[in-house]
């Protein structure tokens, strides 16, 4: 946080540097998550391999940034706006590396889609597309966020999230009739599921990213927030 | 802060009872003045913390409460500080600071033993009140040996040199000092600085124990050590009160932009 600097240079640089390296994670993760929705979509099953060979990077990454957290805690007991980054830091990152999960999973059920021979496969439904775009949009904006630590582009994330789960809820209404129309559908559309369920989770980890931003700006705690507290914890000053 | 901001704070901790109570409090050593215009809540049967680097006046306020300044001439207080619940109020010319200072203790930095005994050490403050009486005096001091967890100690050479002590327990004895006259606050002026981390987690401890008897007031350099034993912090800078709230919020989301440079060490 931009508050002047440390008498002991070193510390700023080391909070510098985390800060840096969380933000290389969120776009690893992005660039992940864009690969297995193409996968995903089109069929590119060359991405799959390469979202999962990502996600060891993102693993390696969360191991090697709670190494640095835990030391920086140790070394310099951090307070106040630095122990509201670290502690901000630490959530995101877990966030971070289980949304790189989510995209793993994508991946891995693309490929099982588009190899599996089904009696009769689904119907394409275009709103895992339109879900999957405003999850990434959500990632995105949680880490621009992050970057400017700016609470109010993270509340306006975190109030976004309600646009994922309501995508969610039509593609399962879209597959659930297909299913009834047709049952030799149902292997086919559960797959689906699988994929939408990972997206909302997406929107989800997303959303908690954004929190973390409030928390570390403001202070507060918005994890179970309502929309009135969100803005309350927003607008204080 | 202002009386009007102390006045909002009492309110929010309407369920505390205040021990002792700064109201627009100056004070000038000659013509340089060390505080201004300090307004503070003293809670009863807590632990209060002052902060700031040095020089901000922090050991002045301390030893406002127990009239310390009286010793040196052109020294000079203006506004005022009750003493709950009577009301007494502490820096009026009219009150004896020996009676203030029967009820307010105070140690200081350096383990500060009396040239003489253990035991006498701690029946100094009661035989200036007027016991005599041997059993009283050393019940009294057996009492004020347990509390300060000393007595396990030293039951077993009262009448030895205080000087032979370790410095930890030379610093418990002066605490056990101060309780021998059962005082209602205690000061603490940066009780550790001289002891290792083994006597100064023993010093921490005892002062967790304490409040359950009396409130303190505890000026301390080191910033974890306000964090871990205080229930409330003041932070305090060039003679004024910047901040005063409790620790946790000091420590995690100070509200002013001072507070939270000096708190992460951005000061400067």
């Amino acid at each position: 946080m931009g508050t002047g600097e440390h008498t002991i240079k070193q510390y700023d640089q080391e909070l510098e540097s985390l800060r840096g390296r969380i933000l290389q994670m969120g776009g690893l993760v992005e660039s992940q998550l864009r690969m297995a929705i193409d996968c995903f979509d089109h069929a590119d099953l060359r991405k799959a391999d390469m979202v999962i060979e990502a996600d060891e990077r993102v693993d390696a990454e969360e191991v090697d940034l709670a190494r640095v957290i835990l030391n920086l805690i140790v070394r310099r007991q951090p307070a106040a706006n630095d122990l509201r980054l670290i502690m901000g830091i630490s959530r995101a990152v877990t966030d971070l590396e289980r949304i790189g999960d989510e995209a793993t999973k994508i991946a891995r059920a693309a490929r099982w889609i588009h190899n599996k021979e089904f009696v009769v496969r689904s119907p394409r439904i275009r709103d895992i597309r339109v879900s999957a775009e405003a999850a990434l949009m959500m990632l995105r904006g949680a880490l621009d966020a992050f970057a400017r630590l700016d609470a109010v582009a993270a509340a306006v994330i975190i109030r976004g999230d309600e646009e994922v789960d309501e995508h969610f809820r039509l593609i399962l209404r879209q597959l659930i009739t297909f299913m009834m129309e047709d049952p030799r559908t149902i292997t086919s559309c559960l797959d689906t599921v699988w994929v939408a369920k990972a997206i909302e989770r997406i929107g989800d980890h997303s959303k908690n990213i954004a929190g973390d931003v409030v928390f570390i700006v403001q202070g507060e705690d918005v994890r179970h927030a309502t929309p009135e507290q969100l803005s309350r914890a927003v607008s204080q000053t | 802060m202002s009386t009007q901001q102390a006045d909002q704070h009492n309110t929010a901790q309407g369920n505390l009872a205040l021990k002792a109570d700064v109201r627009d409090l100056n004070f000038f050593y000659g013509t340089f003045q060390g505080l201004k215009n300090i307004s503070l809540p003293i809670y009863e049967k807590r632990v209060t913390a002052l902060i700031g680097p040095s020089g901000c006046g922090k050991s002045t306020l301390l030893r406002c409460f127990n009239r310390i300044h009286d010793l040196y001439r052109g020294n000079r207080y203006e506004g005022s500080i009750t003493l709950h619940p009577e009301g007494l109020e502490i820096l009026d010319r009219a009150v004896d600071p020996m009676d203030v200072r029967m009820r307010i203790g105070m140690v200081f930095q350096k383990p500060s033993p009396f040239p003489t005994t253990i035991f006498e050490n701690v029946a100094y403050g009661l035989r200036l009140r007027g016991v005599a009486a041997k059993s009283l005096l050393g019940e009294k001091v057996e009492s004020a040996l347990r509390s300060a967890a000393l007595w396990e100690e030293v039951k077993g050479r009262l009448h030895q040199d205080a000087s032979n002590l370790s410095g930890g327990q030379q610093q418990r004895l002066c605490i056990a000092r101060a309780l021998a006259t059962d005082p209602e606050l205690l000061l603490f002026d940066e009780p550790t600085s001289a002891l290792d981390p083994i006597a100064t987690a023993s010093i921490e401890e005892l002062v967790d124990e304490l409040k359950t008897r009396v409130s303190i007031l505890i000026v301390t350099h080191n910033m974890q050590q306000a964090a871990r034993c205080s229930d409330f912090t003041a932070f305090m800078y060039l003679g004024e009160l910047v901040e005063f709230g409790p620790t946790e919020q000091i420590f995690f989301k100070p509200a002013k932009k001072q507070t939270e440079d000096y708190i992460t060490g951005r000061f400067g």
